[in-house]
């Protein structure tokens, strides 16, 4: 399948920078002219060159103008396998129509930071991506100048065509693509004025989408290697159980079954890595011939499991936390003025609460990955959103050099932080080597809800004085969760407030965690927002009208020096969600709400309209406004906020993972509550800020703040603030 | 172990197998076509949807025993170039993230369609709840159906 193509394209990339020592020589294709076949899927209309020249890492120009363009980081539905791309053709000034994207396998010599995480990928790259393109655009030009006995400053380009104007002569990409080769780019390359931008700004249909909708192998799951075995783990039952003893005995006869075995992922003197986390380090591992063979032996192999640490409770975890917030001071994070005499001098305290349970991510297509192990080489296909991380973890465990590993990353069904864990790719890496055998694990979805590295439940306890005018004289903050609390003490409303305190409570557990989908904003933003939406009630204030003064004054008078946060760039998403919702117009029957929040560089805001439909509220619209600064790609970027938005709505109503004695309450779909097609608003209105200023995140900042718009309009509905996260578990939803 | 004759994707296929195989993991394991994809293995969620004599069926739940002559159809059969109008609608509105749910949307889709030209938001709502997308991109089907409805 293309992965191998694309993993033995990499491979001679590689070998051709290395010789050219970064930028590219001319190279002949032919060689490898049956691999690099181009896929009619994705662009019908391409036709084949005879021979292709590699710029650099990036870039290859067939010689009839087609153009190939790595990209580099792992796609997990953020877009990027467009998006990256389509800045490099930019500054390249290609045809996109005479584009083909491929995906990169992990290549540290020729990329960096190949992550998927912290929406980082478009402001990470923003400015070597173009620079790419437009050093590889240079070199063509150079050789073009020299084709036509002209300067390089008599030449213009458009769409993978070079002009001279003054003689009328033009020379399409591919005619000078093998000479350009032989040329050296200038250290200083000057870049496009955005306002030039032919493909950046303008939207650009998903590279993958054609094979999507074909039902194309694209995924982990789909890869198909020769010889291939399925294997598959089986886990202890609950967090604090470990394996005992097993009685492989009972299934080896069982048909299409070839191998039982025992593998531990950290094996003694290893040091783990961030990435690293896991519960289970050893695992039985069932190998077969078909999947359902496998299954069926995992449900009837016989494994004594026992107890090593505490067996947890989600009731006593949460208790926990209430009370070390109720009783204990927490470590200081941050302090401004007195806030004590201002609690005590002011006219009126609020103090609310808020709970948020253990999330799984339950990606669509659960963990699982291919290995081939052999005694001195390790070759691995699929899922991950950190491979660099993973080659290290693989090197320790496997005892096999970095540079006889290979990786290649498969599209990704979901990533939402789960796959930044590769855990599941060495226990493949293992199993391969135990077995002396290819492999692809699979994870059932009940493995992949009960093991994983879960969004910890988090707890926080606002505290807000006003002056007799309703004026914000003191706030103070409590967190506690895993392995901190989920308050960041810079932001907002840090700096808009004389008085101000952050207090940390830290609680323990042993059920793995790890990041989620904007983690800790995914639940501080929600809380901050219904907060602030119940202060400015009590203060008698228009919920924007209220945070706009807050604003304003970390404007004119901020206070702090650390303020993580433009408050012009906040302050411009709400006064744009205000205008485009017609914020204060009343209709009967819509219920109201607003939430502003600053994650990932990004600014958003959003109004979100609920109505009552029958016994159950439903959320109508919502409008969302964002400031990302330039929109690469303003079709795709709609589809990230409104899948935010959804996302953050499903979660906040109805998503919940619970333990007891250890074990997961949940394990699949009938029982772990996921926001479906019905309960979707039934619009979303996307407005970006146009401000040209360099793109930030996109993939995560939508969702943080849609649980308290969603919080702070059931309030206007039924009369009632939602405190416990997912609210469609309280039964007296409509009070 | 039995031998199946099936009708797939208007092919007859042979193959060789338990007879409690679910009709996913022999479209997957042994015919190939990964298209339909595994995501819960009990009807929760939508992305292994095929047509069964043009009916949306999940796929884990069908038991190769159980087909008999019925004619199978996966998003691999939908079309043979991706020109389902369907398909062509979802490219339309650029619906895919991740993309891993959407073959099952289609095939839930595509079998609302053909028995229901013109379907209310209700209507698709209903038809549509059993296929769950985690990346969120309902609002966009819901569009993409009602843009396939149109074209067809």
């Amino acid at each position: 399948m293309t992965n191998d193509i694309n993993h033995k394209r990499r491979s001679f990339i590689k070998v051709s920078a290395a010789a050219g020592g970064g930028m590219m020589l001319g190279f002949n294709f032919i060689a490898c002219k049956e691999e690099s076949k181009i896929p009619d899927f994705i662009a019908p209309n391409l036709s084949e060159p005879s021979e292709w020249t590699t710029l650099n890492g990036f870039l290859s120009i067939g010689d009839n103008g087609v153009v190939t363009i790595m990209s580099p980081n792992p796609e997990i539905g953020q877009n990027v396998k467009t998006s990256m791309p389509m800045i490099v053709a930019e500054e390249l000034d290609a045809d996109w129509n005479q584009v083909i994207v491929e995906q990169a396998g992990l290549d540290t010599e020729n990329f960096e930071r190949q992550i998927a995480g912290g929406s980082q990928s478009i402001r990470h790259g923003w400015k070597n991506l173009r620079k790419t393109g437009a050093t590889a655009r240079n070199l063509l030009l150079q050789a073009a100048a020299a084709k036509l006995d002209v300067t390089i400053e008599e030449l213009t380009t458009s769409k993978g065509i070079i002009y001279h104007e003054a003689s009328d002569k033009s020379l399409g990409y591919g005619e000078v693509a093998s000479l350009a080769a032989d040329y050296t780019a200038p250290e200083e390359i000057k870049l496009k004025d955005p306002k030039d931008f032919a493909i950046i700004g303008h939207d650009t249909r998903n590279v993958d989408g054609f094979s999507i909708v074909q039902g194309k192998p694209l995924y982990g799951l789909d890869v198909n290697m020769p010889g291939t075995k399925i294997a598959m783990i089986v886990h202890p039952p609950a967090f604090g159980m470990k394996l005992k003893s097993m009685d492989d005995g009972s299934i080896k006869s069982m048909s299409g079954i070839t191998d039982v075995v025992k593998i531990n992922v950290e094996p003694e003197g290893w040091n783990p890595q961030w990435s690293d986390v896991n519960a289970y380090p050893e695992l039985v591992a069932i190998v077969g011939n078909s999947t359902w063979e496998v299954m069926k032996a995992k449900k009837a192999i016989k494994i004594d499991w026992e107890g090593e640490t505490a067996l947890e409770n989600s009731v006593d975890h949460e208790a926990t936390m209430t009370k070390l917030l109720a009783e204990q001071d927490g470590e200081l994070a941050r302090k401004d003025g007195d806030p004590d005499k201002a609690f005590a001098d002011a006219d009126k305290v609020v103090e609310k609460t808020y709970t948020a349970p253990f999330l799984a991510h339950n990606t669509m297509e659960p963990m699982n990955f291919y290995a081939n192990v052999t005694a001195d080489k390790a070759e691995l296909i699929g899922p991950i959103q950190t491979p660099m991380f993973l080659e290290g973890t693989l090197e320790g465990v496997l005892g096999i050099p970095k540079e006889n590993i290979s990786i290649m990353m498969t599209r990704m069904g979901g990533g939402f932080g789960r796959r930044l864990y590769g855990h599941f790719a060495t226990e493949a890496a293992l199993i391969s080597q135990a077995v002396q055998k290819p492999v692809k694990l699979v994870y059932t979805r009940e493995d992949d809800m009960t093991q994983g590295t879960y969004r910890p439940a988090y707890k926080v306890t606002y505290k807000a004085g006003l002056d007799k005018d309703g004026n914000l004289l003191a706030f103070g903050i409590k967190g506690s969760g895993i392995p901190g609390s989920p308050v960041f003490e810079n932001r907002f409303p840090a700096g808009a407030v004389d008085h101000y305190q952050v207090q940390n409570i830290q609680v323990e557990t042993n059920i793995s965690t790890g990041a989620w989908r904007a983690p800790r904003s995914n639940f501080i933003a929600t809380a901050e927002q219904s907060f602030l939406d119940e202060v400015a009630e009590a203060a008698g204030k228009d919920p924007i009208d209220f945070r706009l003064s807050l604003f304003d004054k970390a404007i004119k008078e901020p206070v702090g020096k650390d303020n993580d946060y433009d408050a012009e760039r906040y302050a411009g998403v709400l006064k744009l969600v205000k205008e485009k919702a017609n914020w204060g117009s009343e209709t009967s029957g819509v219920y109201r709400g607003v939430s502003a929040y600053y994650c990932h560089n990004s600014y958003v805001a959003q109004v979100l309209d609920v109505e009552i439909s029958g016994d159950v509220p439903k959320v109508k619209r919502v409008y969302c406004a964002v400031d990302c600064g330039i929109v690469v790609n303003p079709m795709a970027a709609k589809n990230q906020i409104e899948g935010g938005i959804v996302d953050g709505i499903g979660h906040a109503m109805y998503s919940a993972m619970t333990f007891k004695d250890g074990a997961p309450e949940q394990s699949n779909f009938h029982n772990y509550r996921l926001i479906r097609q019905a309960e979707a608003p039934e619009s979303i209105e996307v407005f970006f800020v146009d401000n040209g200023i360099d793109p930030t995140g996109l993939g995560e900042p939508s969702l943080p703040p849609i649980g308290a718009a969603l919080a702070n309009a059931l309030y206007q509905a039924v009369g009632k603030r939602f405190y416990q996260q997912p609210f469609g578990n309280e039964n007296d939803l409509l009070g | 172990m039995a031998s199946y004759k099936l009708n797939i994707n208007g092919e007859s296929r042979e193959i060789d197998v338990a007879e409690d195989t679910p009709m996913l993991w022999v479209l997957r394991d042994n015919l190939h076509l990964v298209g339909t994809k595994y995501g819960c293995g009990i009807a929760q969620c939508g992305a292994c949807t095929i047509h069964v004599d043009g009916k949306a069926v999940r796929s884990c739940q069908l038991r190769v025993s159980q087909v008999g002559e019925k004619k199978i159809t996966t998003i691999e059969g939908l079309s043979e170039d991706g020109s389902h109008p369907v398909q062509q609608a979802w490219i339309e509105h650029d619906v895919p993230q991740c993309g891993y749910c959407q073959a099952g949307q289609i095939m839930t889709a595509s079998a609302l369609l053909a028995e229901n030209k013109n379907p209310s938001d209700t209507d698709i709502a209903t038809a549509m709840n059993g296929n769950i997308c985690r990346c969120g991109t309902y609002t966009r089907i819901r569009a993409a159906v009602k843009t396939a409805a149109k074209n067809a």
